[in-house]
């Protein structure tokens, strides 16, 4: 490959021009994300320790995190349910590489938790057990953050933040059947 | 390019237009929540369902998101399954639609629903709009978009082609049409008079000479020839399209024309007589800023008997990304009510009028 300058060399008319290498221009835009009515109520419900999902209207499938539509049918998902802390895990990970501004010691366990009645898998942390030992069907149960969503909350709520999931961690029962969780893998 | 149809031609309509009511701010929804009520009216309006619908492509800006691939969220709005044919462009949601139209006049798909959206909101959108310029010699300096066709606005005031009063006037008539519009942001306006009493935004623009800043979506379907009959009782039949770009530069161009927007309409056959001998009767303008008006105007010899921006235009509400596609669907629109007969759509990009689409809109007798 051609250095710039010979690039340039190539040109008669910038022969001798000194190429320029780098310019620095800083730039900076700020925002104000939004995340929308559903996921609002969402992660509000974190904080109180509750899982609240969504439900099409149309196929009945239930999402969790809600984003108040439905991505199959393009519908909006008007049913609102809760969901109980416990959940199958369809697939995992053992991650061994340090995410840049990912306060989590490695390695960690990154898998899909599909929540008892959800039809999609929520993303979540393993924990509690040697990473040789997860598999997927293993029942788990979340593990809260007692900062981000205290037991038992005093005085202001706390800011609204999936961090209010710990993690998960196996509740001991035997393995799920896999029919009930093999269509939503 | 010749876009009008020949024998061989496939003539595609417009057969549903569908927008938000265009606000300040939105921030109580995402993106997919503005955009799925207006994709919904329009499958609505014609009984088609996400399956049935050849193509599907959108317009949005990441710049405008703050995020990457923002458009892949709102997609779920439109219920990607079993997996859609779908396509996206940076750009106006015009631009999309003139992909889809390209869609169907190749015979890759009959119908095709086209949307786009922006949320101004949680952004300084004169900020991010600086972002689009020379990235080394001019986005360095944050010209803003007031400040750039404030350039413009002078340059046509010293060329002697318009001045503060024409551009309050271009101002009260679009907002005074708005009243009219349910969906628009601005919708009134006091006196030439009054508004030219207010002090400079940026001299020579007032506050009034600016577009407001907008969130807002809007959702077309196109379908051709019998399947547009079928969906539609007057459908707005594009009879030509066509968009072309000037410099990237705003300093090489003589801001006080817009020789893109001039060759779009010439060979979207603007000029030429349609299929019924009637003339343009409508034009839904894509200006931003109330001196763009102008310029367009005489780009494309707009009469005095044409009614121009009878929905108040940008000046009334400025969804970017979204603005210049609500032109076309507001053009659409006067034609399904059988308010006008044969109609011209312009939508604009880029700096300064520095990239310009035309389509040209007839209904049947």
């Amino acid at each position: 490959m051609k250095t710039i300058a010979e690039l340039l060399a190539a040109v008669p008319e910038l022969a001798d021009a000194e190429p320029v290498t780098r310019v620095v221009v800083p730039a900076r835009l700020e925002y104000s994300y939004s995340p929308g009515a559903a996921q609002t109520r969402f992660l509000r419900a974190l904080t109180r320790r509750r899982l609240v999902a969504e439900r099409c209207p149309v196929c009945t499938r239930v999402y969790i995190p809600p984003r108040g539509v439905c991505p199959t049918c393009g519908q909006a998902t008007t049913d609102r349910l809760e969901l109980p802390p416990t959940g199958t895990i369809t697939t995992f990970c053992i991650v061994n590489i340090a995410a840049r501004g990912l306060d989590v010691e490695v390695p960690y366990c990154y898998a899909y938790v599909l929540l008892d009645g959800a039809h999609v898998g929520l993303h979540a942390r393993i924990g509690g057990l040697p990473h040789d030992r997860v598999h997927v069907g293993q029942r788990v149960r979340v593990v809260w953050n007692e900062q981000a969503a205290p037991e038992h909350p005093e005085g202001e709520p706390p800011a609204p933040s999936l961090a209010a999931i710990s993690h998960f961690t196996p509740t001991g029962e035997p393995d799920a059947d896999p029919e009930t969780y093999r269509r939503w893998m | 390019m010749t876009t009008r149809p020949g024998p061989a031609g496939r003539d595609i309509a417009v057969v549903a237009f569908a927008q938000t009511v265009h606000r300040r701010s939105t921030d109580r929804l995402s993106e997919v929540e503005l955009v799925m009520p207006v994709v919904q009216d329009v499958l609505k309006q014609t009984g088609l369902t996400a399956d049935r619908i050849g193509f599907t492509c959108s317009g949005s800006s990441d710049y405008l998101a703050g995020r990457a691939f923002s458009f892949t969220m709102a997609l779920d709005g439109v219920g990607a399954w079993p997996p859609i044919s779908e396509s996206h462009v940076e750009m106006d949601g015009a631009w999309a639609l003139y992909e889809a139209w390209v869609k169907l006049r190749t015979g890759q798909a009959d119908t095709a629903l086209v949307y786009s959206y922006g949320k101004s909101s949680p952004g300084s959108v004169r900020d991010v709009l600086t972002r689009q310029l020379d990235p080394y010699t001019l986005a360095p300096l944050w010209p803003d978009a007031i400040a750039l066709a404030a350039l413009q606005a002078q340059a046509l005031v010293e060329a002697g082609l318009a001045d503060e009063r024409d551009f309050a006037d271009t101002a009260v008539r679009s907002r005074r049409a708005a009243a009219d519009n349910p969906h628009a942001q601005l919708r009134g306006s006091a006196g030439a008079e009054e508004l030219l009493r207010q002090p400079y935004e940026l001299q020579p623009l007032r506050r009034h000479d600016c577009p407001p800043i907008s969130d807002g979506a809007a959702a077309v379907i196109l379908a051709v020839g019998d399947a547009a009959r079928a969906l539609h009782p007057r459908p707005a039949w594009i009879r030509g399209i066509d968009h072309r770009i000037e410099a990237h530069q705003p300093g090489s161009r003589d801001l006080t024309e817009s020789p893109s927007t001039r060759l779009a309409a010439i060979h979207a056959g603007a000029f030429e007589a349609g299929a019924s001998g009637a003339p343009i009767d409508t034009a839904e303008l894509h200006a931003p800023f109330g001196p763009q008006e102008l310029i367009l105007r005489r780009a494309l010899d707009l009469n005095s008997g044409v009614a121009v921006n009878p929905s108040g235009g940008a000046l009334a509400a400025n969804p970017v990304m979204a603005a210049g596609l609500l032109r076309i669907g507001e053009a659409a629109a006067r034609i399904h009510r059988g308010e006008s007969r044969r109609a011209l759509a312009h939508a604009t990009s880029g700096p300064c009028l520095q990239q310009n689409l035309v389509a040209v809109l007839e209904g049947d007798q």
